[in-house]
């Protein structure tokens, strides 16, 4: 390929960037539509078997992680502000401590995890086979929610990480900072997600 | 204009190594990389379904046992389905011809582009190693509860099939934006070709319902792997919502393979009646209305599921209501034949197979969502030849017609024509004499998905039976003059069928970069004044 067949001018529609990305943040939320759905469904089967199983989960931890998470969206959105007003070094510091929020969120997740699977509850666990059957599904279904946020957790640290990375070579400037925009996009994305199961998983009893 | 050489085909005159094509990220070449991979796996899909067939010559195990036709039938469909159908269309003709008919150089986002290529190849590569390592034997439906309990690989088809979902998102992001950005001057939605709408459509299914999928198979993955029991009665799961959540990606997908072959009927009607086309808004608004309506009628598959009787007349309704839009189109492009002045030329053949085809498999549509009928219908043949009617009957031989009205300009190259509407008709006889016993042995009470019959029904099984050859020598006909035409043929004018849209005024094949200056357009996609 020679350098003419690569269209770069196409490569800096900035409108485009965001379109594109804003279509790709409706598809994170249809893959979270599935497991919501399947809990409204199970919920209106076995309230109270939901209800007893959601006061098992610790609800301080909930809400540390979601103060956590809210505060992470806001130093995302500094970020972007301060690429904007061209000073990288406080916008790697944003970055920065964006994702180091992000990593207390999942210090703490492992804590609340390891919590339940040392009680045995978790799918395949001794514990789990004797819960009553809406707790199961409970439980079931709050491993695979939060299970898949953490892996958007994960991902949107490590896209945040290779925002900075650009940001401090340049690449990601004051006026080309789209990239960066975008990694914070997805980083409120993850956090709309999980200001959704917050309540649906800790706050129904 | 000139022919002038082979244009993108071509590096510098030279044809170029295999990888100036699998890492290229120019629309045109990925759209021919779609090609062969999509055909090559239908070869594979026309060969399962032809060994089916073949099992039922006689009565109990003839060439293959029992299990071995239920894995069979369940490749066949994820072949058929996910590596064929949903992306034949889109993926190829729409990678390819998308951005020259609004005037663009390239989709938007060229290296994503060629990033849902690879997804698509990994996609397939995992769904074909089943076949090496247990193929699963669920059916393409993968309903729990059997699927969270057999022992075939069905944690890796589920997978396969959640990457190909993948590449099928990003293709429909691609196409969204580059419509809303690429467009050329002068060239508003009013003016968009109707291939272009139908492809705009369907990414936008693409984009909203393939996630909900996605997340159904990890969720099978998870039963499968730590057993959640979402979908497991024993855990207080329920495996009705599997078949919900499955349904309601898997109807509006059904109109993810339907819509783009109606946009490419849309494209040459018009041509060979050369007419402007009929109702153009009507045909352009009907997909939305698809699209849309589409998305809630996902119930007419669980009419005898237990589902309540309200639930099974609200989706019996709306099923009935979206026949209205699949309608109006086939009455716009009948209407635009009328006082035309036609030319009979291969691509309109396979245009009116395809109304003929597609009308049918409408039309005992609406007899399966009629709930009464429908319980005793469900699960037999009448319902795999009406499925079989939409999408190979409709979708399938829209894109045979796309491929004989638009190969010329891809390769530059013209196939023989004769042997072309020769093939057609093959093809259009050997389909209905494979499929339409099935309609009958439906109504008798043949079920489907059974390696053996009972004897009263051997006569039509046979009939269909020799359909199936009937209808493979066609395809052999076809594809062996289209790939004979594409690397020997004379070479192609850059308007053989005169018409007018913007992919027709550039040279055949087209040059790497689509136009040197981006077209100023001023007038409609079906305005033939002034052409041939
Ligand atoms: C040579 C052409 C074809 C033949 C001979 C053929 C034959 C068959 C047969 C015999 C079955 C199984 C019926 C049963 O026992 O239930 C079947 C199922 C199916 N076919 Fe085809 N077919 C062909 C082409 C296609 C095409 C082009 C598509 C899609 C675009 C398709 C999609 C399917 C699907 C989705 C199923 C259902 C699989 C399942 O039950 O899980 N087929 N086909
Ligand atoms: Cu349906």
């Amino acid at each position: 390929m020679n350098e003419t067949f690569e269209k770069t001018a196409l490569h800096r529609d900035y409108a485009a960037s965001k379109l594109g990305m804003w279509l790709f943040l409706l598809t994170e939320l249809g893959l979270f539509f599935g497991p919501l759905l399947l809990y409204v469904m199970h919920d209106i089967r076995h309230p109270e078997a939901f209800h007893a199983a959601s006061s098992g989960l610790d609800r301080t931890i909930g809400f540390v992680n979601t103060l956590v998470l809210l505060t992470s969206s806001l130093t995302a959105a500094l970020s972007v502000a301060s690429i904007r007003r061209g000073k990288t070094e406080l916008t790697l510091i944003f970055i920065f401590v964006t994702v180091t929020l992000g990593g207390i969120f999942l210090v703490n997740k492992y804590f609340e995890w390891t919590g339940k699977i040392a009680h045995g509850i978790y799918p395949g666990g001794d514990a789990f086979a004797g819960l009553p059957p809406g707790e199961a599904v409970f439980y079931g279904l709050y491993f695979f929610a939060t299970g898949l946020h953490g892996l958007h957790v994960i991902a949107g640290m490590l896209v945040l990480a290779i925002a900075a990375v650009l940001t401090a070579s340049g690449i990601v400037n004051k006026r080309d900072f789209v990239k960066l925009e975008n990694a914070a996009l997805y980083w409120h994305l993850v956090d709309i997600i999980w200001i959704f199961l917050f309540p649906f998983f800790y706050l129904i009893s | 204009m000139a022919n002038e050489g082979a244009g993108y085909l071509g590096t510098e005159g030279r044809p170029g190594g295999i990888s100036s094509w699998i890492f290229s990220t120019d629309h045109k070449r990925i759209g021919i990389l779609y090609l062969v991979s999509i055909l090559s796996f239908f070869v594979v899909g026309v060969s399962l379904g032809f060994l089916m067939r073949l099992e039922l010559i006689s009565h109990g195990p003839t060439i293959m046992e029992a299990s071995t036709y239920n894995s069979v039938f369940t490749l066949h469909g994820v072949v058929m389905l996910f590596l064929f159908i949903i992306p034949a269309a889109p993926s190829i003709f729409g990678n390819f011809f998308l951005p020259i008919m609004i005037g663009a150089n390239d989709v938007s986002f060229p290296r994503l582009n060629l990033l849902s290529w690879w997804f698509y190849m990994a996609g397939a590569a995992l769904a074909l190693a089943t076949l090496a390592l247990g193929p699963a034997d669920t059916g393409w439906t993968f309903y729990a509860p059997y699927s969270l309990r057999t022992g075939t690989y069905v944690s890796l088809a589920v997978f396969a099939v959640f990457v190909l979902g993948l590449s099928s998102i990003l293709t429909g992001i691609n196409f969204v934006t580059t419509v809303h950005r690429l467009r050329a001057p002068g060239m508003g939605f009013w003016r968009l070709p109707l291939f272009v709408w139908a492809v705009y459509a369907t990414a936008w299914i693409q984009i909203v319902a393939t996630p909900i999928l996605g997340v159904n198979l990890l969720l099978v993955i998870a039963e499968r792997v730590f057993g959640i029991g979402v979908f497991d009665p024993a855990k207080g799961g329920d495996p009705i919502l599997y078949q919900h959540l499955f349904w309601i990606y898997s109807h509006p997908a059904v109109y993810i393979m339907i819509i783009p072959g109606m946009g490419i009927i849309s494209e040459i009607i018009p041509v060979f009646a050369r007419k402007v086309i009929f109702g153009y808004r009507a045909i352009a608004y009907s997909s939305l209305g698809i699209a849309g309506v589409g998305s809630l009628v996902w119930g007419h598959h669980m009419f005898v599921s237990g589902s309540s009787y309200t639930a099974g007349v609200i989706f019996s309704f709306f099923t009935f209501l979206v026949a209205i839009p699949s309608a109006i189109k086939v009455f716009n492009w009948v209407g635009t034949l009328y006082k035309g002045s036609i030319v009979l030329g291969t691509p309109f053949l396979f245009a009116l197979a395809f109304i003929f085809l597609f009308s049918i498999g409408g039309l005992t549509g609406l007899i399966l969502g009629a709930l009464s009928i429908n319980v005793h219908l469900h699960d037999t043949y009448f319902v795999v030849s009406h499925f079989h009617y939409i999408k190979f009957g409709g979708a399938g031989f829209a894109f045979f017609a796309g491929l004989h009205y638009w190969l010329p300009k891809m390769t530059g190259r013209m196939y023989n024509t004769k042997v072309a509407n020769w093939s057609c008709l093959v093809l259009f006889i050997g389909f209905n004499l494979l499929f339409f016993p099935m309609l009958i042995l439906g109504i008798e009470g043949m079920p489907r998905r059974y390696f053996d019959y009972l004897p009263q029904y051997s006569t039509l099984q046979i009939v269909s039976i020799v359909g199936s050859w009937v209808l493979v020598t066609g395809l052999i006909m076809m594809f062996v003059n289209l790939i004979r035409g594409a690397f020997r043929g004379p070479r192609a004018p850059f308007n053989p069928w005169g018409s007018a849209t913007l992919e027709w005024q550039i040279p055949s094949p087209p040059q790497r970069e689509n136009f040197e200056k981006i077209p100023e357009v001023t007038k409609g996609p079906y305005d033939f004044r002034g052409l041939r």
